[in-house]
């Protein structure tokens, strides 16, 4: 039996506070603490203030037989909620919801078609919190895709009840102003299984805090993620995936590739294996491809464990500039350098999207990193050739 | 006809510490139809002779040229000297995640002839080369030597030789790792290739063993980044009895 909790120092969980809708509770950051060291307080800005409630994106989409939305009041938001928001962007998302959205997938209802909601940003300030209940035994995927432009701060929470297989596909494809913050919880019920996919290609700014936890045991949650990051660019993803129960598994995958002056990712990696959580496996992953100077990719993997019976935890995180030997084994096939490296972050992409096992949404991002590859291309042969 | 002529080849490995020669005047002529064996021991720059000559930017040429049909490799980039009509099967093929084998094969053959292979003929052709190595049809859908075997990679790279058929082919140590039944599919595929008749192969080996399957024309052994002995296959059967070390020896009283 593996016993890593000696080897591994467990640390105070300074990175996830007692979560609160009390705004009170999530003090105007200072760009100090743990929590916002690496994020851009001034483009984030309009997310972290207070006042009166705000309307939302426009959303469309076709929603299919059986499945029920309907507008709430944002307090019955905050009673269905998973968990309070856990830092100032969310908390403000929350009090600054005008009418909430519920969402309910009835129990055993087997949706195969993905059910895909289009949220346009007109430009202005918006602020949204949404929750979804996937019933017992239902099977559904979700996909919302994003694209306009909007300062948007949301809260979403994502309840996927006992034996419930879903998939959650967020496309955050903003226009190149766009500055988007919030969390998304996700409640992982007995045996269930969900899978996350994030994919970030647009926007100025985006800081999402992604949350998972276990509602029993034999629950498993996969979250791959991909980015492409922009001069200028700031992309964040907080992963927090708390095993709070037993014979639960967790894997997260993201990899991002970044290119042009100020390009900036931030992926956080936070597992807590609690003492309750006994023979559990997690997983976490995060590779950066560096296409060019000037841009920063911070990577901080974290696992807190605070039992030793556990069937496996690990994690790595790579962040690097093209490998000269795949370059050169593919050119010493008369593979031009562009192609060359076009195909190698293509094939860095495609082997976590060919996972996704949804073939509608792999079909769509591999023609969306398609059309980042036609963008980038230009500017990377440049670089190369120098 | 392919003529691959190496002449005072003399090679840097690029390191941390500054340039380090290995190569120290290298003289080599592979006339159509012929294999040349080069043997040698760990570390007698082998390899760097197939990198060098391949252009991988670890290693600076300083003096001398190859030649293939005339055409000068070391003033071009490495996919030049690929389209010139070099393949380099390499001692450890590298990994391509996400990168299918039969992408990666399309992207290569495209890139060779200049256009696209038509699609009917190309997709037999492919799984006839894979089927020659005894590579399942399942193969062309993994990612380019991600989970390969030792043998699955050198079997993909005798494929890649057979269906992108290029004038000459340098062999970094394919035998190695190699059981029996895959060091004879490996052979039976270089055999093939080089039954053409006016291919050029530079098989670079460790050991013998892989001479009993594929015929040289002949043999040189390498020793201190340099060529030190030249003979038929007869040289082989010496080495296999005596080794390499009264080569060694001589050179280090050289």
């Amino acid at each position: 039996m593996p016993n890593v909790a000696g080897a591994i120092e467990t640390i105070e969980s300074h990175l996830h506070p007692e979560p609160s809708f009390d705004v009170a509770k999530h003090p105007m950051p200072t760009g100090r603490e743990e929590i916002w060291r690496f994020s851009p307080l001034k483009a984030l800005r309009p997310l972290l203030a207070e006042g009166a409630p705000l309307g939302g994106l426009d959303w469309a989409g076709e929603l299919p037989a059986g499945v029920e939305m309907r507008k709430v009041p944002a307090a019955e938001a905050r009673e269905r909620a998973i968990e309070p928001p856990v830092d100032r962007v969310a908390a403000i998302a929350s009090q600054r919801t005008g009418d909430a959205v519920y969402m309910n997938v009835p129990a055993e209802a087997v949706i195969d078609e993905p059910i895909v909601f289009t949220a346009t940003g007109t430009g202005q300030q918006a602020a949204e919190s949404l929750v979804v209940d996937f019933g017992r035994h239902s099977r559904a995927t979700l996909v919302l895709h994003f694209q306009g432009s909007a300062q948007y701060a949301s809260k979403y929470d994502f309840r996927v009840a006992d034996g419930a297989e879903v998939n959650l596909v967020y496309v955050n494809d903003w226009d190149g102003d766009a500055v988007h913050g919030g969390q998304i919880t996700v409640e992982v019920g007995r045996d269930a299984r969900v899978r996350t996919i994030h994919a970030s290609l647009g926007g100025k700014a985006i800081r999402i805090a992604e949350r998972a936890m276990f509602a029993g045991p034999g629950g498993e949650i996969e979250q791959f993620g991909i980015y492409f990051v922009e001069g200028g660019q700031h992309v964040e993803h907080r992963m927090f995936v708390d095993h709070n129960a037993p014979h639960t598994k967790s894997n997260v995958d993201y990899r991002g590739a970044l290119q042009g002056h100020g390009a900036h990712s931030v992926w956080i990696g936070d597992v807590l294996i609690r003492k309750v959580a006994l023979q559990i496996e997690t997983y976490e992953s995060n590779k950066n491809l560096v296409l060019t100077d000037g841009c920063q990719a911070d990577s901080v993997p974290n696992l807190e464990i605070e039992t030793g019976e556990i069937a496996g935890a690990g994690h790595s995180s790579t962040t690097g500039r093209f490998d000269d030997n795949q370059l050169f084994y593919l050119m010493s096939r008369g593979i031009t350098e562009d192609e060359a490296r076009r195909l190698v972050v293509h094939g860095f992409f495609n082997d976590i999207i060919r996972r996704i096992g949804v073939p509608a949404i792999e079909q769509k991002l591999l023609a969306q990193v398609e059309r980042e590859l036609e963008l980038v291309h230009g500017s990377t042969a440049t670089k190369d050739h120098e | 006809m392919s003529t691959l002529v190496i002449s005072d080849l003399h090679v840097d490995v690029l390191t941390e510490e500054g340039n380090k020669p290995i190569l120290k005047g290298v003289n080599l002529t592979v006339r159509p139809g012929e294999i040349h064996a080069i043997m040698g021991p760990n570390g007698s720059g082998k390899s760097t002779l197939a990198y060098a000559i391949a252009g991988h930017p670890k290693y600076e040429i300083t003096r001398g040229s190859v030649t293939l049909d005339g055409v000068e490799l070391t003033e071009l980039s490495v996919d030049e000297r690929a389209r010139a009509g070099l393949f380099l099967a390499m001692q450890y093929p590298v990994e391509v995640p996400g990168v299918s084998v039969a992408n990666f094969l399309r992207t290569a053959k495209t890139a060779l002839d200049g256009v696209a292979p038509k699609v009917r003929t190309w997709v037999k052709d492919v799984e006839g080369a894979l089927g020659r190595m005894q590579l399942d049809k399942t193969f062309s859908a993994r990612s380019v030597n991600e989970g390969f075997s030792g043998g699955e990679k050198k079997r993909h790279e005798i494929a890649q030789l057979e269906l992108l058929n290029p004038k000459a082919a340098i062999l970094d140590e394919t035998d190695s790792g190699l059981d029996i039944d895959a060091l004879k599919i490996v052979s039976e595929g270089v055999n093939r290739y080089s039954a053409q008749g006016d291919r050029a192969v530079v098989l670079i080996t460790h050991y013998t063993r892989i001479l009993r399957y594929i015929e040289p024309t002949f043999v040189h052994v390498f020793v201190d980044g340099r060529i030190v002995a030249e003979g038929g296959k007869e040289l082989a059967e010496n080495l296999e009895a005596t080794g390499y070390e009264q080569y060694v020896k001589a050179a280090a009283n050289a």
